[in-house]
């Protein structure tokens, strides 16, 4: 773990609170106020800003932070602020013209050998409409999308439920705080064709087909009729011996 | 018996799904062209005029032997694709750059090839004494060598002197027993040296400060007018002929090579013999138009399309339409009679532009092709005639086309109306080009203005008051400019902007980005996909079909619950190719991008994986094909999505309310084969099952039911599996010879194929292009709704009219008995 460089160093050294969990992080701390975000983590912040205009001007304010921290697990957690009463209004006259919400993240890689190496410019922007965020009561989904190598390559937010059905939200308290899922998505691998189970399941059918049905001869296969037959045969050419003359002579008749 | 039960169910399918053509139905559904590309050098064969043979060799490699008479092949040779190949000059004998190759010319056998040296090639000539060839000089920028015409091999080679400041450019031996290399020094003289034949030998060396030339003697003052093809191009070569007649008076016959690639063969008057339309080896895009309705079906239309005007004239309308209809049939009738009297073979069905018109089952369709060189071709379906060609002049070599039908044919009597837009790559600057698509002519609609290079093209469901539907193009600045920009078409836009959503893609710099269209016709970037170069570049992104149908909206499993399909008509499938190229580190990305949202719906990376890819987006399944770099194979690899057991809403699809994601179920296979193209079948209703059409290096087509390509295959079969009818798993997909869709008729360097529903719900139109064009029909779940070729009609009629018979008489029999009894 030491000889992994001064900066993985400095982050092991760090005692963290939070659990490590992969892939995934849940965290609904709306109720802290934002002195307090970068206080608890060393590891990585980045902004998750928010906008929503009713003129569809996208004017990004920070919503809330992402603390990111690397390894072999990447661990993402959410902190954020509560809506303000200002903004409160403002999302519902946003949703009452049916206009957007929109989130953006700035490009960062989330392993943590990649952190140090350059900064991206550019954000990750994603949206979803405004009603449906009312309606939900602020309850999002969340996603982060890397790459192969850990870039953050994209972000996707949905409400749950996602349908604006025009249901008025009447009790302000429901669209203070945010109740968010956050997900973190990395590639999953495509499979290989499956030749090794599948030879081996021929064997195992092979084997178990090889054992009762081995190559009998003609004869075993068909004495029961042969014998018989022969027997017959063999019986007939002994009377025909004995009484060749009356058999015959019927025979003829029979024609 | 456990055992059999798959086994038999495997049988059961590839018997099922086999379709080979039958011998006698060769040619019946099916055509092919061939074609060779432009003509680079031509060359009669002999001076006399009674040969038939023409010898070209072109631009795509090809060296052939046309039939002077008709323009049709003899031979062809397909050489390597790029420069290994290319053809450095032709004398009756070819020769490709490296290699000096020579051909027989009867059969286009090839007599020998030798490898020459390296060296850039100058040129190249016969060298004889008194008539009679044996040797080949060629002369390369430092060297010459004679070669014998008989085998090959190499008699002397000689370095030219002073070959570095000396620039060597022509050969010429004058039939005695030297060979005259002439090469010049730029801006300074000439000098001319000559070798000896035997032992290469420089015999003397003549420099001159310029040429002087003998003045030749006029053999010939003629003038030939032949009529231009109005919708061709210029004229750009001519290959002439000159032969003695044999009233010692001199003929010739003229090769003509236009602007637009097409071969024109002119005899002494004037004749045009042949043409040959060289534009249709390189084909860029088509689509397939419907034929126009008859006059009568059209009348009939036209009565229900107009708006009602009070109930005596619908009345007389409708009194009109009937009597021109029955007109029709009694002249059908009439036909039909006095056809039937005439044997069968000199009825001719030759189609013309003006006998057009849709068949029963629209089976016949318009082939429109846009090639490279810029020509426009309508070509009937049925027949593979030309039936009209334009050329458009100005269009850069290294122009994109896209073609959008933007008025198909079922808005009588509005005429079909498509779009071409061609961009230049460079400059990204578009023009439009509006015709029909039916008659080739040019439509007069005033077109947009369109000063700023276009990003993207988009098709819309609005459709103006004369049912064109609205074409957007986005600029650079992400500005939209509509076609039509009828006050209609601006204030349905302008409506539905906020629920019009585009996407573009920037393959430099790694991006997807989505955007909204605004009411005032700019739009704003809503979501944001980066992809960063320095891991991966994007290789293709493909959406679904618009025109495709999907019939069932799951599938039934074994337990006769329903899985419900994915049917996102916005997905977009985004293929990566990993930058590292390294075997062992290389990869494949596949992401299933949501085209509104910009949601990656699911990454998926296939290691040690390259390209080409080639994939098919259609459905709720990708399939693609890449390269194992493991394995050293190609593998097919398929995607299919599912939303589970129920559906989210199944009324109507959103992408913007669909807060769950699919299961996604990949399983891939080894393919024996590499491919170099990849399509989809396509019907009318989508009932039919569906299969794929894979293009192999080797020009045939591949019909690979999409069956064998199902993630649920089963690696161990169970009771459900069985009730389902899923093939159990195998590593390796077979190729068998009978889904060969084209039996010989092999396409030389498949480029594309492209599919279209027939009118037939079991039939699908195939047209694949390359080099050669072929046309076919498959029929992925069998002819169910059509009745054999052989039915026996007359046993089932007679064997219906004896049992009505049969039930007359026994019912009188019957009858006659129960009054003989009351009697009694």
């Amino acid at each position: 773990m030491a000889s992994g460089g001064p900066s993985f160093l400095l982050l092991s050294m760090v005692p963290t609170i939070l659990l490590l969990c992969i892939d995934f992080a849940c965290c609904n701390t709306g109720r802290r106020t934002s002195d307090g975000l970068d206080t608890d983590f060393t590891g990585f912040s980045v902004p998750l800003e928010h906008s929503f205009e009713v003129d569809d001007v996208s004017q990004f304010r920070v919503r809330g932070a992402l603390q990111l921290r690397g390894g072999r697990e990447t661990s993402v957690s959410l902190s954020q602020n509560q809506l303000s009463e200002e903004d409160r209004s403002t999302l519902k006259e946003v949703a009452a013209v049916d206009g957007l919400y929109r989130i953006r993240v700035p490009r960062v890689s989330l392993s943590a050998d990649r952190q140090s190496d350059r900064p991206m410019d550019g954000f990750l922007t994603a949206f979803v409409r405004a009603c449906s965020l009312v309606e939900s009561h602020l309850s999002d989904v969340i996603t982060l999308h890397t790459d192969v190598s850990g870039f953050l390559i994209g972000v996707s937010i949905v409400t749950i439920p996602g349908a604006c059905r025009g249901t008025e939200v009447e009790d302000e308290v429901d669209l203070e705080a945010f109740n968010t899922t956050l997900n973190v998505i990395a590639p999953t691998n495509a499979p290989q064709p499956e030749t090794a189970l599948f030879i081996e399941r021929m064997d195992m059918e092979n084997e178990k087909r090889g054992k009762p049905q081995e190559q009998k001869s003609f004869f075993a296969k068909y004495w029961m009729y042969i014998v018989p037959l022969v027997l017959f045969l063999m019986m007939s050419g002994a009377q025909d011996q004995s009484g060749g003359g009356a058999g015959g002579g019927g025979a003829n008749g029979g024609r | 018996m456990a055992k059999l039960v798959p086994l038999l169910a495997v049988f059961f399918y590839l018997v099922c799904v086999s379709e080979a053509v039958f011998e006698d139905q060769v040619g019946k559904f099916d055509w092919r062209r061939q074609y060779v590309g432009k003509v680079l050098f031509a060359s009669f064969d002999s001076p006399s005029q009674s040969s038939k043979k023409l010898f070209v060799a072109t631009d795509k490699n090809i060296f052939a032997s046309l039939n002077s008479r008709t323009g049709d092949l003899f031979w062809r040779h397909v050489d390597k694709m790029g420069p290994e190949g290319a053809v450095d000059t032709l004398l009756v004998n070819a020769q490709d750059g490296r290699l000096l190759r020579s051909w027989d010319t009867n059969v286009g056998g090839l007599n020998w090839e030798v490898v020459l040296d390296t060296g850039s090639f100058q040129a190249a000539c016969f060298v004889g004494i008194q008539d009679t060839v044996k040797h080949v000089a060629v002369l390369k920028k430092t060297a010459i060598s004679l070669h014998y015409l008989s085998n090959g091999h190499q008699k002397w080679v000689e370095n030219l002197p002073d070959s570095d400041t000396v620039k060597y450019q022509a050969v010429y031996s004058g039939g005695g027993e030297e060979v005259f290399v002439l090469g010049m020094v730029p801006h300074s003289h000439l000098t001319i040296t000559v070798y000896s034949l035997e032992d290469g030998e420089i015999i003397r060396q003549v420099t001159g400060p310029q040429l002087s030339a003998d003045s030749g003697r006029r053999l010939l003052d003629t003038t030939v007018i032949f009529p231009l093809d109005a919708n061709g191009g210029k004229p750009q070569k001519l290959y002439v002929h000159a032969f003695l007649k044999k009233d010692d008076s001199v003929g010739y016959r003229v090769l003509v090579q236009t602007e637009d690639h097409a071969l024109t063969f002119i005899q002494q008057p004037g004749r045009v013999v042949w043409t040959r339309e060289e534009a249709l080896a390189d084909v860029v895009t088509m689509e397939m138009v419907d034929l126009p309705l008859t006059g009568t079906q059209a009348e009939l239309e036209g009565e229900f399309g107009k708006k009602a005007d009070g109930l005596l004239p619908m009345v007389m309308k409708r009194l009109s339409s009937q009597v021109i209809l029955l007109q029709a049939w009694m002249a059908h009738l009439w036909k039909l009679f006095y056809e039937a009297r005439k044997p069968r073979s000199q009825i001719k069905n030759e189609v013309t532009i003006e006998t057009l018109s849709r068949d029963e089952f629209n089976l016949q369709k318009m082939m429109v092709m846009v090639t490279a060189s810029g020509k426009l071709f309508g070509i009937d379906s049925k027949s593979g005639t030309i039936l009209w060609k334009h050329y458009l002049e100005n269009v850069q070599p290294n122009a994109a086309f896209k073609l959008i039908v933007q008025r198909t044919t079922a808005h009588f009597p509005h005429p079909p109306q498509c779009t071409l837009l061609i961009k230049d790559k460079d400059t990204g600057l578009a023009t439009l080009h509006v015709f029909n698509p039916i008659f080739g002519r040019k439509s007069q609609i005033s077109l947009p203005a369109l000063p700023r290079p276009i990003l993207q093209s988009l098709l819309l469901p609005v459709i103006d008051q004369d049912y064109a539907k609205c074409l957007l193009l986005v600029d650079d600045q992400y500005k939209v400019t509509a076609f039509p920009s009828t006050k209609n078409v601006m204030q349905q836009l302008q409506e539905m902007a906020s629920s019009i959503f585009f996407y573009l893609v920037d393959s430099e710099q790694g991006t997807l980005s989505g955007f909204r269209l605004r009411k005032d016709l700019s739009s704003e970037l809503i979501w944001e996909v980066v992809l960063p170069t320095e891991v991966q570049k994007i290789v293709a992104v493909k959406g679904k079909r618009p025109s495709e149908h999907v019939h069932s909206q799951g599938r039934v499993m074994g337990d006769r619950s329903v899985l419900y399909k994915y049917l996102n008509p916005n997905l977009l499938a985004v293929v990566t190719e990993s930058t590292d190229t390294h075997p062992e580190r290389a990869f494949v990305g596949m992401f299933l991008v949501d085209g509104v949202t910009g949601r990656i719906i699911h990454e998926a990376v296939q290691r040690k994986a390259r390209g080409p890819i080639h994939f098919v987006h259609s459905e709720n399944w990708v399939v693609y094909e890449y390269w194992n770099t493991k394995s050293r194979r190609n593998e097919f690899s398929v995607l299919e999505l599912f939303e589970g057991t129920e559906l989210y809403n199944s009324t109507v699809f959103s992408s913007l309310d669909r807060p769950h994601l699919p299961q996604v179920l990949q399983q891939s296979y080894i393919f024996p084969s590499p491919i170099t193209t990849m399509e989809a079948t396509l019907t009318e209703k989508g009932i039919t099952s569906r299969h794929l059409l894979v293009g192999l290096p080797s020009g045939a087509i591949l019909s690979l039911p999409k069956m064998f390509l199902d993630p649920r295959r089963p690696e161990v079969v169970n009771e459900h599996s069985r009730e389902e009818n899923l093939i159990p798993y195998a590593p390796e997909m077979p190729i068998r010879t009978e889904w060969f869709i084209n039996y010989n008729q092999t396409i030389s360097r498949l480029k594309g194929i492209y599919t279209a529903p027939s009118g037939l719900e079991s039939t699908c139109l195939v047209v694949a292009y390359g080099l050669d064009i072929y046309q076919t029909r498959v029929y992925p779940s069998k002819q169910f709704d059509v009745l054999k070729d052989d039915y026996d009609y007359v046993l089932i009629s007679s064997v219906l009219f004896a049992l009505f018979f049969a039930t007359m008489i026994s019912k009188r029999l019957a009858e006659v008995k129960l009054l003989n009894r009351a009697w009694r």
